[in-house]
């Protein structure tokens, strides 16, 4: 289950960024701990972490926008991921991807009309000899058929 | 009764955890007293959740077992594969690295010093900086990340190199799909890594190390964390290493989901928060590299495989292999495959060794039609190359790529032309930025590949062109070896590229 959003508030966020200013190379793991808590990163915390560590406001976007895992705005309230790579796709992803994108009717990145799942691609959960595989939220869950997948997303509310 | 059930994330993804619950609920209806423990995994995913009951001080294997099992599986009627280190798949392995992957519980450091665990860090111990690098050297070790880097000429750089602070960093970013051994062994034996590592400390000079993880791997980044935390506690990591009055000590990482921080350069500027660009080099990253300070990258498997070298002596692990390969190679077969799994052997079996022999072919039944080695930057390799032998010069010959030696099985439904636009558009979501071949390089490949599917007779040529511009003109691996995937599929199934055309014709 995703952080359902409250409105972060500036001393939570300074305390979640003054926790990591001693460790060398600390943004990610600060970009991390934001996004575990409140399930993106708010724009509130910008200033305060460009502040924090001195960088530029265009340099900490350029950090967030790079990498796949950060969102600058909330996501669903649980995000089921499909692997999208080589070898799911020798047993089957790709249908099972399509299917699921049908049945919720959303495409990759997109969150279904009740805002129960985001589904986004993922390149590899390390289950290559037991795909198809898929995570939701933090579980890994493989060799998902359509049934299994069907069972999940009930789970899940979608 | 002792119970073994594994913890290894692809046995909880296949149930483990449910099986682990059953166990304990249907022990105590029965009244049976039983200690379960969570191992990691044997690697012989087909049989997961693979439960292991001791008989007698022998291990028992029954798997896959579901929960519905569990009662059959107590009263003694499921049927069993009897004694686990006597299936073939397992027994005709040699286990170096992964010797203990399956057998001990992870986080019990007791049960790691039983089965060897820091035997290799006391003898380093007790050598000089130079003699440690020596015996990395002379155990023909090379980088098990993909350039098969000899990995005591790089740690001789960095100790050599005069600085107030290196670092060993470790790339667990294993992002290959068909490679999951880095997983495997974080979860099932992750003190091997830290060993490894603190070994690395003493021979370069390094008093803190960092482990660049993955987060799609989440299990493996929870096992990783306990498992630090234990060898503080217990002295193994700390000021004052096993009592010897030397510092080493790390931290796990946890990276955000992009490939190419998988590239040492690009994942030093992660590691330092910064965007996962790729570096020019020089400046090597031994020389410059965290904070631009001397650091030593290496793969898992590498610094995993460095305490047995210590344990055993360099010549032990330089006998097993095959050329300039030495000891051994962490297979994993995936994929479209029956036994697909693990598999630790000498350097220099055949690729279609692996895939039928081990392997036992595709799990559909169908016959395979390619196997891609190497990740998502490695050939597909067709059934005619099945002769050639995994050592990194023998398999380069036959212009394969063992990389993190990850094989995915293809069965003859795979539409190599597919496969092919799969490679190109995953090198354009994943491209650091920084080259024009490569970042609008592939974004072009996969239109011309379009082009080729609806029957473009001049787009093949303008692919091959296409692809040797990205191979001249990129920086890194992901821009230059994407052409890889993408000519062997056009070269070694033509027909997959001109079905299209002539069904339209
Ligand atoms: C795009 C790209 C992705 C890479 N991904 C990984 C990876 O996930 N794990 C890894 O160990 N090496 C990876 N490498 C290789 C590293 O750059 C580097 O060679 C390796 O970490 C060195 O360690 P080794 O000598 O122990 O193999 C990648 C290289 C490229 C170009
Ligand atoms: S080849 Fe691609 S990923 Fe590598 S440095 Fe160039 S742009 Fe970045």
């Amino acid at each position: 289950m995703q952080p359902s959003a409250p409105a972060p508030s500036d001393p939570e966020l300074r305390a979640l960024i003054s926790d990591h200013l001693h460790l060398e190379g600390p943004l990610l793991p600060m970009l991390h701990a934001i996004q575990r808590s409140f399930g993106y990163i708010p724009e509130a915390a910008m200033p305060l972490i460009a502040d924090a560590l001195n960088i530029t406001r265009a340099e900490l976007h350029g950090v967030i926008s790079f990498y796949h895992d950060f969102r600058k705005a909330p996501a669903g309230r649980h995000i089921v991921k499909i692997c999208r790579a080589e070898a799911c796709q020798a047993v089957g992803g790709n249908a099972l991807a399509q299917r699921t994108l049908e049945k919720l009717g959303v495409d990759w990145h997109g969150t279904t009309i009740n805002g129960a799942v985001t589904v986004e691609p993922v390149y590899c959960l390390g289950m290559c000899a037991c795909g198809p595989a898929a995570m939701v939220d933090d579980r890994v869950v493989a060799r998902v058929d359509a049934a299994r997948m069907d069972t999940l997303l009930a789970e899940v509310g979608a | 009764m002792k119970i073994r059930v594994p913890m290894d994330s692809a046995a909880k993804a296949l149930g483990a955890d449910a099986v682990a619950d059953a166990i304990t609920a249907q022990a105590a209806a029965r009244g049976v007293e039983v200690e379960i423990i969570r191992n990691g995994t044997r690697g012989m995913l087909w049989l997961e959740p693979l439960v292991e009951i001791d008989v007698n001080g022998v291990r028992m294997g029954f798997g896959p077992v579901a929960p519905e099992d569990v009662p059959a599986l107590l009263d003694g009627k499921m049927n069993g594969l009897g004694p686990v280190e006597d299936l073939p798949f397992l027994a005709n392995q040699t286990r170096l690295t992964f010797a203990r992957c399956g057998v001990i519980d992870p986080l019990n450091l007791d049960d790691y010093q039983h089965h060897g665990g820091l035997a290799g860090l006391r003898r380093a111990l007790e050598m000089t900086d130079e003699d440690i690098v020596a015996e990395v050297t002379a155990s023909g070790l090379r980088g098990r990340g993909g350039a098969g880097f000899p990995t005591g000429i790089k740690w001789n750089t960095v100790r050599e190199a005069e600085a107030a602070q290196k670092y060993i960093v470790c790339n667990a970013d294993e992002g290959d799909s068909g490679t999951f051994a880095d997983r495997m062994i974080m979860e099932g034996d992750p003190f091997t890594l830290i060993e490894g590592m603190a070994i690395a400390g003493l021979g370069v000079g390094a008093t803190r190390g960092y482990v660049y993880l993955r987060s799609e791997y989440p299990d493996a980044i929870r096992v990783m964390r306990a498992a630090v935390k234990i060898a503080q506690a217990k002295g193994v990591l700390g000021p004052d290493v096993m009592g010897s009055g030397r510092a080493f000590d790390m931290e796990i990482r946890e990276g955000a989901g992009a490939y190419v921080c998988g590239e040492e350069t690009s994942l030093l500027n992660s590691l330092e928060g910064k965007r996962g660009v790729v570096r020019a080099k020089p400046p090597l990253p031994a020389l410059e590299g965290f904070l631009g300070r001397p650091t030593v990258v290496n793969n898992v498997i590498s610094l995993a495989t460095v305490p047995v070298i210590f344990e055993k002596g360099a010549e032990h692990h330089a006998s097993f292999g095959v050329g300039k390969s030495r000891g051994t190679i962490t297979l994993q077969i995936a994929g479209n495959v029956k036994h697909g799994g693990l598999y630790e052997t000498a350097f220099g079996v055949t690729l279609g060794g692996v895939v039928n022999d081990i392997g036992g072919g595709t799990a559909s039944g169908r016959p395979v039609k390619a196997v891609q080695v190497g990740g998502p930057l490695g050939a597909y390799m067709p059934r005619e190359k099945f002769d050639a032998p995994m050592g990194y010069e023998e398999f380069g010959a036959e212009g394969g790529l063992i990389g993190h030696a990850g094989l995915v099985v293809f069965d003859d439904t795979a539409d190599m032309l597919q496969m092919a636009r799969f490679a190109m558009e995953f090198c354009a979501v994943e491209s650091c930025g920084k080259c024009t071949p490569c970042r609008i390089g592939a974004v072009r490949g996969v239109e011309t590949i379009d082009r080729i599917a609806e029957g473009d007779a001049d787009a093949a040529a303008l692919l091959t062109d296409l692809c040797e511009t990205m191979t001249d003109g990129s920086l890194c691996a992901l821009g230059g070896f994407t052409p890889y995937p993408v000519m062997s599929a056009l070269t070694n199934f033509p027909d997959d590229f001109a079905h299209r055309k002539e069904a339209a014709e």
